[in-house]
């Protein structure tokens, strides 16, 4: 049985891995960090949040100060889907951002139905459409 | 060991301590017992006897609907009586409590963080004054109350608290709060960024009683309204919030009538307890795991510095325990401290606004979760730390809260709203103050605070400018009506902000452009209150980025208004445009960071700024290509911002996509990634820095390393036990840096130095 973790990320259960739910590539023990299975850009904020005053004339830009903040992106090695994006302190270590407890999550899905999709909770938009009163 | 035993004589002797040191207390301050304690209080001896007599669920229910209308009434009183701006966007609420003080029923829109931290307050009522001979608490009485060191967000919200009686018999109480703004403090508006003490912060009302026989005592009354810069305000809101709370009290005498107290007793435990019972089992349904994260906050609103906002998440079993370790130490002479209830009440709202927002609104909800944080950290601060900007460290607690939480949610087959990326969070607006048109000396803020970004959901994109964090449903006001009341005109609103967005396979929900000016009043100034103009101040979620930064723009030496009469031509609608194209001759042009002190406007000058985008969610290389236009075709972003971020090829004219060619560039761009991206392992050993960047202030915990923290200028301590921390003056900063310079020129003028002694 699977478990899906994240919009990318799902354990199986009888290996014990993280994969990639985009292109089932094995990423790593679900015991351990996913991220150690990944590959990691440093991405300059600039890139995603370009300036959008002119950087020449101003001190502050609408972009974030790169010396302040860096942003690591994570992405699967084999398909190159970007799984998780972190906004962190320049020079801090990854965060091991979910820690299983492999163990009990075999347990709580050994009386539940294996899901193939998320499910998504109730739907509360109006219909604009409809005339239901 | 054997037990001591006591004789009688010994405990004839502690009784007699025990009361002399009660009778001669001589300070009732915030009582640890009360203030460190979320969770509802024991089921009472008459509590249980009410539970075992209303046993009928349907007739709880009854009540409880009758007793949820009733806050509704309430709520609406005071949005449509209340003075205060705050109150006519709906930054308020009504609730009704239990007789130990644990709130129940709170209305359905307005702020929920209000009341449910409000019970300390009751508490401390409870515990002081009933026996108090000087104070007592009787039907008809009134108790006002504003400081968070006895249970608040903040003290430029008031609250109006009443007992409800039947026959001689304390039954509940009820409550009604709203931001009022205005306190008092050293800044107008009721939120002063330079409060260096809780003294400069204004107002500070322990619970006490202003209201007898239903009447407002006029002497203490007008002692408030000497003490604050809007009396007229102070004396009318505190009449609604009294007004509200009596139409609750009539509501509840009502059930007394068809049901009896006791049947309203039993509603009220029995719905705060089948609601921790129902918390519990919701959480065992999460998985077992872990989650950690972070947010970094820029600034204390007086200086640029890093502080970490940490996270450690850990659900087990029916236990789910915030841990803030890590978290920055509080900054002793700075206003965005917290009080620990006030952190917890933020991210109570996480869940009763974003996670289980079908649970009755009380204080319940929050009861099982349990917290762990560092007395002296900045998310349960000192007594003598200021804390009238405290949301800017509750909200960043709120985002870690959901961020961390979203990571637990996405497995479990059972959800009760959407997954979603991070809100933005926050307060990107203007407080202002000073004389208006009128000749009347206000001080408050624009509702556009409330029109934060909404975080992308995992099946669609954030809503725009939707909500603010701490209540899902409440307005931004019409600029129109403030504008009969203040002397300023925003020339710019509700306009959004092109290219501000958080991408990702959905993208946030964004904000909006504000552009004001003054226009008709001498004495008129503008405050912002805002982190993140250098760090984002939220995450993405699951591959989606956060939003950017934003500034504070100014035109000076400008009178817009004029250049509207004459030259209509060069005023721009745009922060891009006004800035980089600088129409106006000879103006000023500037940026800032989001935390500037009053400053004194002058007729014409702009002050721009911008609301937030909240968190995107998911891979922006999988956003349908038809979202991507949509986006551009309704001005959110460029076409050049598209096709460079989310890889779209379309025809710029038409704005026909090409679907192969993008799926091309999408596939080259994974294959992209694939060689830029280096082993984890690898690019821990080449990025990562055993210690913060050397050359900015940093405070929190570095690497995981959550028994030291950095307390600026690389210096660490034990973060048990941190210390104060004092900021020097940003403008004593500036003149001794000034000096000094001044010193090195005259020197190398050959002229002489000014006696050199230190």
């Amino acid at each position: 049985m699977k478990v899906l973790m994240t919009e990318y990320l799902r354990i199986d259960l009888d290996t014990e891995n993280w994969e990639c739910r985009v292109c089932d590539h094995v990423i790593g023990e679900a015991r351990d960090n996913y991220k150690k299975g990944l590959l990691v850009y440093n991405r300059d904020p600039a890139d995603i949040h370009p300036s959008i005053i002119d950087p020449t004339k101003y001190k502050f830009t609408f972009c974030p100060d790169k010396d302040w903040v860096n942003i690591y992106e994570f992405y699967c090695p084999c398909c190159g889907t970007q799984m998780e994006v972190e906004y962190t302190l320049p020079g801090h270590e990854p965060l091991y951002d979910m820690e299983m407890d492999v163990d009990a999550l075999k347990a709580q899905w050994s009386e539940r139905d294996e899901l193939l999709e998320p499910t998504t909770g109730p739907n509360v938009m109006v219909d604009r459409h409809s005339h239901n009163h | 060991m054997s037990k001591q035993k006591f004789t009688e004589q010994q405990l004839e002797d502690q009784e007699l301590i025990t009361k002399f040191l009660k009778d001669t207390t001589l300070f009732l301050g915030p009582d640890p017992e009360i203030m460190r304690d979320h969770s509802i209080m024991p089921r009472t001896q008459n509590e249980a006897d009410c539970l075992e007599k209303y046993t009928d669920l349907n007739q709880i229910a009854s009540i409880r609907d009758r007793l949820q209308s009733a806050c509704e009434e309430g709520f609406e009183m005071v949005e449509q009586m209340g003075a205060a701006p705050g109150a006519k966007w709906g930054d308020i609420i009504t609730g009704i409590y239990s007789a130990s003080g644990d709130l129940t029923v709170g209305s359905a829109s307005g702020v929920l963080i209000f009341s449910a931290l409000v019970h300390h307050p009751i508490k401390f009522i409870i515990k002081n004054w009933i026996e108090e001979k000087t104070v007592g608490v009787r039907e008809g009485d009134g108790f006002i109350h504003n400081d968070s060191r006895y249970g608040n967000v903040h003290n430029t919200d008031q609250s109006m608290i009443l007992p409800v009686f039947h026959e001689g018999q304390l039954v509940c109480w009820v409550a009604s709060t709203v931001h009022e703004g205005e306190n008092g403090a050293i800044e107008p508006g009721g939120m002063p960024s330079m409060a260096e003490t809780s003294f400069d912060e204004g107002l500070k009302m322990s619970p006490f009683k202003v209201v007898e026989n239903y009447e407002i005592k006029k002497d203490l009354l007008t002692f408030l309204q000497n003490s604050v810069r809007e009396p007229k305000l102070q004396y009318e809101d505190m009449k609604v919030k009294l007004f509200a709370c009596m139409r609750l009290e009539q509501r509840i005498k009502e059930v007394f009538a068809t049901d009896g107290p006791d049947a309203l007793t039993a509603c009220l435990r029995q719905t705060n307890e089948s609601v921790v019972t129902e918390v519990r089992r919701r959480i065992s349904e999460w998985p077992d795991m872990t989650v950690r994260t972070h947010v970094i906050m820029d600034s204390t609103l007086r200086e640029n510095v890093l502080m970490k906002m940490n996270l450690t998440l850990k659900k087990k079993g029916d236990r789910l325990i915030f841990n803030f370790e890590g978290s920055s130490p509080e900054i002793t002479n700075r206003a965005i401290n917290t009080q620990l209830p006030g952190m917890k009440g933020m991210v109570g709202q996480a869940f009763m606004n974003h996670i289980w927002p079908d649970l009755p609104r009380g204080q319940a909800g929050l009861s099982h979760i349990e917290f762990e944080t560092t007395p002296g950290s900045f998310v349960d601060c000192s007594y003598s730390a200021p804390n009238s900007q405290s949301l800017m460290s509750i909200f960043q607690a709120f985002t870690v809260a959901q961020h961390a939480t979203a990571k637990m949610l996405y497995s479990c087959p059972d959800k009760y709203t959407r997954v979603l990326a991070p809100w933005h969070n926050m307060i990107n607006t203007f407080i202002w103050g000073g004389v208006n048109q009128h000749g009347e000396t206000l001080g408050n803020l624009c509702a556009d605070l409330n029109g934060m970004g909404g975080g992308a959901r995992m099946d669609r994109d954030g809503e725009h400018s939707l909500a603010p964090i701490f209540a899902t449903m409440a307005d931004i006001g019409e600029q129109e009506l403030n504008e009969e009341e203040v002397p300023f005109l925003q020339l710019v609103s509700k306009k959004m902000t092109t290219n501000t967005q958080a991408p990702g396979k959905y993208r946030g929900g964004m904000g909006y452009t504000q552009i004001a000016a003054t226009k008709d009043s001498d004495q008129w100034g503008f405050m912002t209150t805002s982190v993140g103009s250098k760090t984002p101040t939220i995450q993405g979620l699951f591959g989606g980025y956060a939003a950017g930064t934003i500034p504070l723009c100014k035109v000076a030496d400008v009178d817009v208004y004029d250049v509207m009469l004459t030259k209509p031509e060069q005023f721009k609608h745009s922060i891009p445009e006004i800035m980089n194209e600088q129409p106006f001759d000879n103006a000023t042009y500037s940026t800032h960071h989001l935390g500037l002190g009053f400053d004194i406007s002058k007729r014409g000058e702009l002050y721009m700024i911008s609301q937030g985008s909240g968190g995107g969610y998911g891979d922006l290389l999988e956003r349908d290509p038809a979202m991507v236009i949509q986006d551009i075709e309704e001005s959110l972003i460029t076409a050049d911002w598209a096709r460079k971020l989310y890889k779209v090829v379309f025809n710029e004219d038409t704005l026909a996509v090409d679907e192969k060619a993008t799926q091309q560039l999408r596939d080259d761009y994974r294959e992209q990634r694939k060689k830029q991206g280096v082993p984890y392992d690898e690019f821990v050993k080449k990025y990562v820095k055993d210690t913060p960047p050397k050359d900015i202030p940093f405070y929190g915990s570095w690497n995981g390393e959550n028994d030291m923290v950095y307390c600026g200028n690389n210096e660490k301590r034990d973060a048990k036990n941190p210390g104060p921390i004092y900021m020097t003056n940003p403008k004593d900063v500036s003149i001794a840096e000034l000096e000094e310079e001044l010193a090195q020129v005259r020197e190398q003028a050959g002229l002489e130095v000014k006696d050199k002694r230190k």
